[in-house]
C-alpha cells in the first residue's frame, strides 16, 4: 500500500485531458473559416494575446464580473479558481525548489507532501508551508460556499440554479472531494511525521493522537488521486469542461472572431464555455415575471451541448438580451439563438451526422422549411429628398407618434419625405428574428432600392426594430437615425424651439434601441431638455423588456401581460407623471399594463412645442387658433 | 311585513339597480339606491333608440324612473359604495364615499360596466383623428338629430368597427361584449334611414345575433337598407391629405387586403368590468373571474350569489348583457334577496 501506485489515476486523467484538449482544439481550429483562422493566428502573435492573458487572469481566475454582481458568489468562484491556480503554481515551485530534483512530473508537485513527508521543518520552508496551507484553506472556504449554494441557492443571493445531468453530478462530487481529501491526506502524512503547518500540521497532530496516521494516509492519497482522475476524465462530458474551453473562447474573441449567422467552431466553443452558472436565469423576466423556468439561456446552451431537441426552448425567448448582458463568460446568446432558429427544427444528432454525407437528406431538410416570396412587390417610383422618414409598421399602429413627428419636423422646418405614409414594406427584422433570412433579404432589397433612389442623406425611423435592421443589415449611403437621435440633432443645431414641461417622467430603454443599438444618451438628452427625468432602477443595458417583443412568436398573451405588468410596475415605482419610451411596440404594450400615461419621446417633445400663439404673427382667425388663444 | 321593515342597499343606479330597487320596494322593503353619478339611469342615459325594434330609449328610461318613484326608496346620488362587509348576526355594513357607513339587512351589487376606453386601441386613432367616434357618441348625435363630420359637413361613407376592446387578447379582453354587433346593425340602419346617400360598412369578425329578432334585423339591414358587411378586423387607420380617414383591413371572405376611405369611423366599444366595481370587489373580498367581472357563486343556478352571505349580484357587473337580460337578472337577484331575508 505504501507504494506510489496511487498516482496512476491522476496521471491517466491528466494525460487524457491534455491530449483530449489538444485534439479538440485542433479540430475546432481546423473547422474555423479561413478568415477566422487568420484572425486567430494573427491574434496569437499580437496585442490580442496580451489582452487575452489579462482577461483570463481577471475573469477566469479572479472572476471580476461575478464579483461585481454578487461578491459572495464572486468569492466562491475566485477561491476555487484562483486558489487552485495558485496551489498548482506554488506547488510546482515547491516541488522544483525543495524536491530532490528539478523539472519534476506534475504528480510530484500535486502529491509533494507524500514524497516529502518531513519537509518544512524550519527556515524558509516553514514559512512556505504556512503559505501552502493558507492557499488550501482559501480553496476550502470557497468550497464550503459552493456546497451551501448547491443546497440553498437563496443564501448566495441566487434566485435559481441550474439542474444537473448525471455526469455533472459525478464530476461535481469528485470536484468537491479533491480538496477535502487533499487536506486529510496531507494532514495524516504530516501527523505521522510531525510536520506540516497551521492547518495540516495541527489537524494531522490531533488526528494522529488517536488514529494510526501512517496507515490511514495512503487511503486518502488514493482518494485524492482518484478524485482528480475522475474529474479529469469527466471534464469533457460535464459542465466543468467550461474551465479549459473558456480560455480558448477568450483567445478567439479577442482575436476578433464573432458568432456570425451559422454554426461554426466558435459557436461550439461558446456552447462548451458555458459554466451553467445560472446568472442568466436570475435576470430572465420570463422566469421571474411569467413563471416560465425552462427556456433560459443556460438550458438553451445545455440543450445544444447535449444535442437535445430544443426547438421549443429556442423559439420561446423575448430576445431582449438581458442574459447576454450579464453572462460572465460573454457568450453571444442572442446570435446563438438566432442561428438555432434559422436551422428550423433540430434533427437528432446521429441523423444530422448521417445527413452530412447524404445529399438527399440535406435537400429534403431544406425543402421542409416553407418559403415565401415577395415577388409581387411592385417597384416604386421615388421622389428625391434629403431626409426620408420611415415610420415602420408598428408606428402606424401608434398614429400619435406619426402626428407628433410631423409636428416636430414641420416646426423645425425640416423638408422630408414620408416614405411609408401610404403604407410601406416591412423592414425585415421580424422575419430575421424568426430565422427567415432569405425572405427578409427580399424585403431589404425592396426597401434599399427606394432609399437609394431617393438620394436621402438621413433616414429617420420611429421604430427601434427598423432602426436596428437599417443599420446592420442594409447597405445604405444615408445615415440611419432613430427619431430620438434626430430630435436631439434638431435641438443641438438650434432648429427646434421648445418650452419646458413641468412633468416628472421616467424613460424606458427599448431593447432594440438600447442593448440592441447602444442608443442610451440621445433620448435622455432630449427628455431632460423638456422635462424632469427620473432614474429607473433597471435602465440602460439592464433595461427590462416590455413583454411585447417580436422576438417571441410562441408566448401567450397572458404571459406577456404578466411581463408587461411587472416591467411597468418597476418603471413607475417613483410614481412619475408619464412613462416615456421610444418604441411604438413598447408604448402599445405598456398602455395595457399601467394606469400611468405612456407616451413616445416624440409626443413628449411635440407637447413642448410652442403653441400656435407663440408663432410669428399669422393673422388668421380659424377656429383652431382661436381655441389655442383661449387656452394659452 | 312582520316586525320592522327590512333594509336593502343597492350599489349602482343603472338599469339593474333601478329595477331591483323597484321590485323590492313594491314588496315593502326599505331600499337605499346608491348611485355614483349625478342621476340614476346608467349608460342608458346616453342612448337614443334601442335594438332590435328601434323603440325610443326614453320609454325604458321613464319606466325605470317610475320604478324608483316608490316611497320606500331613498336615492343617494354622487356617492359610491366603497366596501361591503357582512357581520355575524346578519347585519351588512356598507361604506359610502365620504366616510359614511350604512347598515342593511342585505346588499345588491349592481355596479355595471365601463365602456372600453378606445384610446387603448391607438391604431384606430380615437382622440387623434377628428372623425373617429364611439358608438355612444353616435347615439348622442342621433339625440341631436344630425350626424356630421367634425367640420360640420355631411358624411358620404361611414364605417362601423366591431369588437373594439372585445375578443381582443392584445388588450387583455377575451370576452364578447354581446350587444355591440346588434347595436352596430341598429345604428347602421338608422344612419341609412337618416342619410340615404351615405354608404355604411360594418367590419366584423363574427356577427353574433343571439337575441330574438336580431337575426331578422341583420337580414333587414342588408336586404332593405343596403348596409355592407365586410368580414375582417381593421388593422390601422390614418388620414390622407384630404383629411379623410384611410383604414386598412383584410377582407377575409375575399381573402385579400383592402384599403378604404371613410368620413366617419364608429368604434363599437365593448364592455369591461367597471373600475368602481373592481375597487369595491377588491376592498370587500369578492371573487373576480378571468374576464375581471364579478364571479358568481354558481355559473348555472347561483348566478346572483356572491359567496358572501347577504350580498347579491345583479346585471352587468357579472358579465355583459343587454337591457332585457339585465332586468331579468335584477329580478332574479331580488328573488334571491327575498329568499335570504325570509329565511333568516
Amino acid at each position: 500500500m505504501n507504494s506510489d501506485l496511487f498516482i496512476t489515476p491522476f496521471n491517466l486523467g491528466l494525460y487524457f485531458i491534455l491530449i483530449y484538449s489538444v485534439v479538440r482544439s485542433t479540430v475546432w481550429f481546423m473547422n474555423l473559416s479561413r478568415s477566422d483562422k487568420l484572425r486567430l493566428q494573427r491574434g496569437f502573435f499580437g496585442r490580442p494575446f496580451m489582452d487575452s492573458l489579462r482577461e483570463i487572469f481577471m475573469e477566469s481566475l479572479l472572476h471580476r464580473k461575478i464579483f461585481k454582481k454578487n461578491p459572495l458568489l464572486g468569492y466562491m468562484h475566485m477561491s476555487l479558481a484562483f486558489g487552485w491556480f495558485l496551489l498548482i503554481v506554488f506547488g510546482t515551485i515547491e516541488a522544483d525548489f525543495f524536491g530532490e530534483k528539478h523539472l519534476n512530473p506534475p504528480s510530484h508537485a500535486i502529491f509533494f507532501r507524500w514524497f516529502n513527508p518531513e519537509h518544512g521543518a524550519e527556515g524558509f520552508a516553514r514559512i512556505y508551508n504556512v503559505w501552502m496551507d493558507l492557499l488550501l484553506a482559501f480553496i476550502l472556504s470557497g468550497l464550503l460556499l459552493a456546497v451551501i449554494k448547491r443546497f440553498t441557492p437563496r443564501m448566495m443571493g441566487m434566485k435559481k440554479t441550474t439542474k444537473h445531468t448525471w455526469t455533472d453530478r459525478i464530476a461535481l462530487i469528485s470536484l468537491w472531494l479533491i480538496f477535502p481529501s487533499r487536506l486529510l491526506a496531507e494532514s495524516f502524512t504530516c501527523g505521522a511525521h510531525g510536520s506540516g503547518s497551521f492547518l495540516t500540521g495541527n489537524l494531522g497532530a490531533s488526528l494522529a493522537s488517536f488514529l494510526p496516521a501512517a496507515e490511514i494516509a495512503p487511503y486518502f492519497w488514493w482518494l485524492y488521486s482518484l478524485a482528480l482522475g475522475t474529474f479529469f476524465f469527466l471534464l469533457p462530458v460535464s459542465r466543468y469542461f467550461h474551465i479549459p474551453v473558456e480560455l480558448l473562447l477568450i483567445f478567439m474573441r479577442n482575436s476578433g472572431i464573432t458568432t456570425g449567422d451559422r454554426h461554426s467552431s466558435y459557436t461550439e466553443v461558446q456552447t462548451h464555455a458555458c459554466s451553467s452558472c445560472g446568472v442568466c436565469i436570475s435576470v430572465c423576466q420570463m422566469s421571474y415575471a411569467a413563471g416560465i423556468h425552462d427556456i433560459q439561456s443556460a438550458y438553451f446552451i445545455k440543450g445544444l451541448r447535449n444535442d437535445r431537441d430544443i426547438a421549443a426552448i429556442t423559439a420561446n425567448c423575448l430576445m431582449c438580451g438581458r442574459c447576454e448582458e450579464v453572462c460572465p463568460v460573454g457568450i453571444e446568446l442572442g446570435p446563438m439563438r438566432l442561428i438555432e432558429r434559422r436551422q428550423g427544427e433540430r434533427e437528432d444528432g446521429k441523423l444530422r451526422l448521417a445527413g452530412k454525407y447524404a445529399v438527399t437528406r440535406i435537400r429534403s431538410s431544406i425543402e421542409k422549411i416553407p418559403t415565401q416570396s415577395f415577388s409581387y412587390l411592385a417597384e416604386e417610383e421615388t421622389e428625391k429628398a434629403d431626409i426620408l422618414f420611415f415610420a415602420g409598421c408598428m408606428t402606424h399602429l401608434t398614429p400619435s407618434v406619426i402626428v407628433a413627428m410631423k409636428k416636430i419636423m414641420e416646426s423645425a422646418g425640416v423638408k422630408y419625405r414620408f416614405m411609408d405614409e401610404q403604407g410601406g414594406v416591412c423592414c425585415g427584422r421580424p422575419l430575421m428574428l424568426a430565422g427567415r433570412d432569405r425572405e427578409a433579404r427580399e424585403l431589404i432589397n425592396h426597401n434599399s432600392g427606394i432609399i437609394w433612389k431617393s438620394g436621402a442623406k438621413i433616414l429617420v425611423t420611429s421604430c427601434p426594430i427598423c432602426y436596428k435592421v437599417f443599420r446592420e443589415s442594409y447597405y445604405l449611403e444615408a445615415t440611419v437615425m432613430h427619431h430620438s437621435e434626430f430630435i436631439n440633432l434638431l435641438i443641438e443645431e438650434g432648429s427646434l424651439r421648445l418650452g419646458y414641461l413641468h412633468r416628472k417622467v421616467v424613460y424606458h430603454d427599448p431593447c432594440e434601441l438600447g442593448r440592441g443599438s447602444g442608443i442610451y444618451e440621445e433620448p435622455r438628452a432630449v427628455i431632460s431638455y423638456v422635462a424632469e427625468l427620473q432614474q429607473a432602477s433597471q435602465e440602460r443595458s439592464m433595461s427590462l423588456c416590455c413583454g411585447g417583443s417580436l422576438g417571441n412568436l410562441t408566448l401567450s398573451s397572458g404571459k406577456r401581460a404578466l411581463i408587461a405588468a411587472d416591467a411597468a410596475r418597476t418603471l413607475t415605482m417613483d410614481s412619475p407623471d408619464e412613462l416615456i419610451t421610444a418604441c411604438p411596440l413598447c408604448k402599445k404594450t405598456f398602455m395595457q399594463a399601467t394606469k400611468t400615461k405612456v407616451s413616445d419621446i416624440a409626443e413628449l417633445v411635440a407637447a413642448a412645442l410652442p403653441k400656435p400663439l407663440d408663432k410669428p404673427v399669422k393673422r388668421r382667425t380659424t377656429r383652431t387658433t382661436l381655441n389655442a388663444t383661449g387656452n394659452g | 311585513m312582520k316586525g320592522t321593515q327590512k333594509h336593502v342597499i343597492i350599489a349602482g343606479g343603472g338599469v339593474a339597480g333601478m329595477e331591483a330597487a323597484g321590485a323590492l320596494a313594491e314588496m315593502g322593503y326599505r331600499v337605499t339606491l346608491v348611485e355614483k353619478g349625478q342621476d340614476p339611469g346608467g349608460h342608458l342615459l346616453q342612448w337614443h333608440a334601442l335594438f332590435p325594434d328601434s323603440r325610443p330609449a326614453e320609454e325604458v328610461k321613464s319606466y325605470l324612473r317610475k320604478r324608483i318613484g316608490n316611497h320606500n326608496i331613498t336615492v343617494i346620488t354622487g356617492t359610491a359604495v366603497e366596501k361591503i362587509k357582512h357581520h355575524p348576526g346578519g347585519t351588512v355594513t356598507v361604506n359610502l364615499s365620504g366616510s359614511k357607513e350604512e347598515k342593511a339587512d342585505a346588499v345588491i351589487v349592481a355596479t355595471g360596466f365601463d365602456l372600453f376606453d378606445a384610446r387603448r386601441k391607438e391604431e384606430y386613432g380615437y382622440g387623434i383623428y377628428d372623425n373617429v367616434i364611439t358608438a355612444p357618441e353616435l347615439e348622442t348625435m342621433f339625440n341631436g338629430g344630425r350626424v356630421t363630420k367634425a367640420d360640420g359637413s355631411v358624411p358620404s361613407r361611414i364605417g362601423m368597427i366591431h369588437c373594439v376592446g372585445s375578443r381582443d387578447e392584445k388588450v387583455n379582453n377575451n370576452h364578447c361584449s354581446k350587444v355591440c354587433c346588434v347595436t352596430a346593425v341598429k345604428q347602421a340602419i338608422e344612419l341609412r334611414k337618416m342619410m340615404p346617400a351615405c354608404e355604411v360598412f360594418c367590419f366584423y369578425m363574427d356577427m353574433r345575433m343571439y337575441g330574438p329578432y336580431y337575426e331578422e334585423l341583420y337580414r333587414e339591414s342588408q336586404e332593405v337598407h343596403n348596409v355592407n358587411f365586410i368580414r375582417g378586423k381593421v388593422s390601422e387607420a390614418s388620414v390622407n391629405i384630404n383629411n379623410r380617414l384611410v383604414i386598412k383591413v383584410e377582407d377575409t371572405l375575399a381573402g385579400r387586403p383592402l384599403k378604404m376611405e371613410l368620413d366617419i369611423m364608429v368604434l363599437m366599444v365593448g364592455m369591461e368590468m367597471a373600475e368602481a366595481g373592481t375597487k369595491l370587489a377588491v376592498a370587500s373580498g369578492f371573487r373576480l373571474g378571468i374576464n375581471r367581472f364579478l364571479e358568481a357563486g354558481d355559473h348555472h343556478y347561483g348566478n346572483n350569489l356572491s359567496g358572501v352571505s347577504g350580498v347579491f349580484y345583479a346585471g352587468t357587473c357579472t358579465a355583459p348583457m343587454n337591457i332585457t337580460d339585465t332586468i331579468s337578472h335584477a329580478r332574479a337577484a331580488v328573488a334571491e334577496t327575498v329568499r335570504y331575508l325570509d329565511g333568516r
